[in-house]
């Protein structure tokens, strides 16, 4: 039972990692409890909350049902606006580098609106859309949304002639070529596309929440870990700041590893 | 199997003209390249990089269009006067260059692929048969193996047998040999011809290597630099089985002096007008 543990705690670069953790918290630690070294002020740091204040400040948090609704809200949000950005992406970058018509018909309009960062949406969704949920879902769509077309459009246009003209010779239809060729070879590209996406997700969730304010159900801490640090700050609670930013650190993780683990399951053959 | 393999493949090309066209700088590739090549039989097309070699098995194999002349294989006309463009079939089959087995399927997917493909036997026997056939190339164990994890022989070794798994009636190879060394090749070639042995498929093999064209093949064509055409087309009356000591026979090394300053001649050419790698 211990050996796992046994393991990772001599590893060469597991230990490394854990001593780096361990020397930057007391750093932290120090700098922020003792404001002023030798009479100088240390900058940045010194302002922010020390480590064991923040753990002091997380304990309730742990037990309070606001905190987790930011947190399940927050994911949800992602969720939702991932989840389209891939059900529309994926075809539509499809349709892009199979068909040349819609190519030149949208993919100039589309680089139009690429550079167009997705937080400049935010109040024209307010005013489109009927609820401050959904105009929160489709800046979050917009996040990932372009990500995941060009990297379906690359990851197609990239497909060696080869591939279908042996497909070809081999008697496959245009529709098995599409199957079993083209689905097969962007899988790759997607599973980029996604784990990119969905970083960008959460950096659009966040910011999206404090604009807007939390959505519907928002107010207090209950209004998404974006809306929670906003709410922390203008409650100068500047423990709970750190606390949420910790915590949309551990769920961004947790997303990313979760998109790679599905990733690495559909695209075993690019590793050997 | 249908009819016996030694009465198909028998490819005749009439006055093939092929002409690029890009920018409007029109590029002749083929210059009315006449070639016949008998059914089961290894026909080596030799000739200098970028010589327009490629563009004729392109045309056999229905890939590119052709701009007069006329390819016919067992008297069916493939391309020609008003069919610019052979239609791509499982009678004819291309090995290329750099190889294309499909990375995402393992070794017995990518040789289940054309069967499944044409439908006309069930699943079950498409399975046995491919199993036997791996078997017969000294292939078994690899089944599950990605390409991505064989080495590039058993790579080319695999799609030889994807290819015959097709049943065709020629087998178009594109310098399948050219990225191993010398030893791995030694050992492809000995390969090919026993494949060739069981099979007696048409063969239309392009290399650069006259050695490799003399040790495999039953006819030699060696064709000028751009416009391709043949220069000289010769029979290599040495027998089957060959072993790799036929290299150091004298009937080899006679042929090997006979056709080598024509392939230097034409290298030369090439070099001189800067022919790119094609």
């Amino acid at each position: 039972m211990f050996r796992p543990i046994q393991k990772f705690l001599f590893n060469r670069s597991s230990s490394r990692g854990l001593i780096a953790i361990i020397i930057f918290l007391l750093f932290w630690e120090v700098c922020s409890r003792s404001g002023v070294w030798f009479g100088i002020p240390v900058p940045w740091i010194g302002k922010v909350p020390a480590p064991t204040a923040v753990v002091h400040a997380w304990i309730p948090m742990l037990s309070d049902s606001g905190y987790w609704t930011s947190w399940l809200l927050s994911i949800k949000r992602v969720y939702i606006g991932f989840i389209f950005a891939m059900v529309i992406g994926i075809p539509f970058g499809l349709l892009l580098a199979i068909n040349r018509t819609a190519y030149g018909l949208i993919f100039p309009t589309f680089e139009v609106f690429r550079p167009i960062p997705p937080l400049a949406w935010v109040p024209v969704a307010i005013i489109f859309w009927p609820t401050n949920e959904m105009s929160i879902a489709f800046v979050t769509f917009l996040g990932a949304f372009y990500t995941i077309v060009i990297n379906v459009l690359g990851g197609a246009q990239a497909i060696d002639q080869r591939f279908f003209q042996a497909a070809r010779s081999m008697g496959s239809s245009q529709g098995d070529v599409f199957k079993r060729i083209v689905f097969p070879a962007v899988v790759p590209s997607i599973a980029v596309g996604a784990s990119v996406g969905m970083g960008i997700t959460w950096n659009v969730v966040i910011a999206a929440e404090m604009i807007s304010g939390g959505g519907s159900d928002g107010g207090g801490k209950g209004g998404g870990l974006g809306f929670f640090i906003w709410d922390s700050y203008l409650n100068n609670s500047y423990d709970l700041i750190v606390v949420g930013m910790i915590s949309i650190g551990i769920a961004g993780y947790l997303s990313s590893g979760l998109i790679r683990i599905i990733g690495d399951h559909f695209t075993k053959w690019t590793r050997r | 199997m249908t009819n016996s393999p030694q009465t198909r493949g028998q490819i005749s090309i009439k006055d093939v003209v092929k002409i690029y066209d890009p920018e409007g700088a029109a590029v002749m590739a083929v210059d009315h390249c006449s070639l016949e090549i008998a059914a089961g039989e290894i026909c080596m097309i030799v000739g200098p990089s970028g010589c327009g070699k490629t563009t004729l098995l392109n045309a056999i194999a229905g890939f590119h269009s052709i701009n007069g002349g006329s390819i016919e294989m067992d008297g069916q006309l493939l391309c020609g006067p008003g069919k610019p463009q052979a239609t791509p079939g499982s009678d004819r089959i291309v090995v290329f260059q750099n190889g294309a087995l499909f990375p995402w399927k393992n070794v017995i997917d990518n040789l289940m692929f054309g069967p499944l493909m044409s439908g006309k036997l069930p699943f079950n026997e498409i399975k046995e048969k491919a199993l036997y056939m791996m078997a017969d190339a000294g292939l078994s164990g690899t089944e599950n193996s990605f390409p991505g994890e064989l080495s590039s022989g058993v790579k080319r070794r695999v799609e030889i047998v994807r290819a015959l798994m097709n049943d065709p009636s020629v087998l178009l190879l594109d310098e399948p040999y050219r990225a191993l060394d010398s030893l791995s090749k030694s050992v492809m070639h000995e390969a090919l011809l026993d494949i060739y042995a069981k099979n007696k498929v048409t063969i239309f093999f392009i290399t650069h290597d006259l050695q490799e064209a003399l040790f495999l093949g039953t006819k030699l064509a060696i064709m000028t630099t751009r416009p391709c055409k043949p220069k000289k087309i010769l029979t290599v009356d040495i027998p089957y089985p060959r072993s790799y000591s036929v290299v150091t026979e004298k009937r080899f090394r006679d042929l090997m002096e006979e056709t080598s300053h024509l392939v230097h001649e034409e290298a030369k050419k090439s070099f001189a007008a800067g022919e790119k790698e094609g």
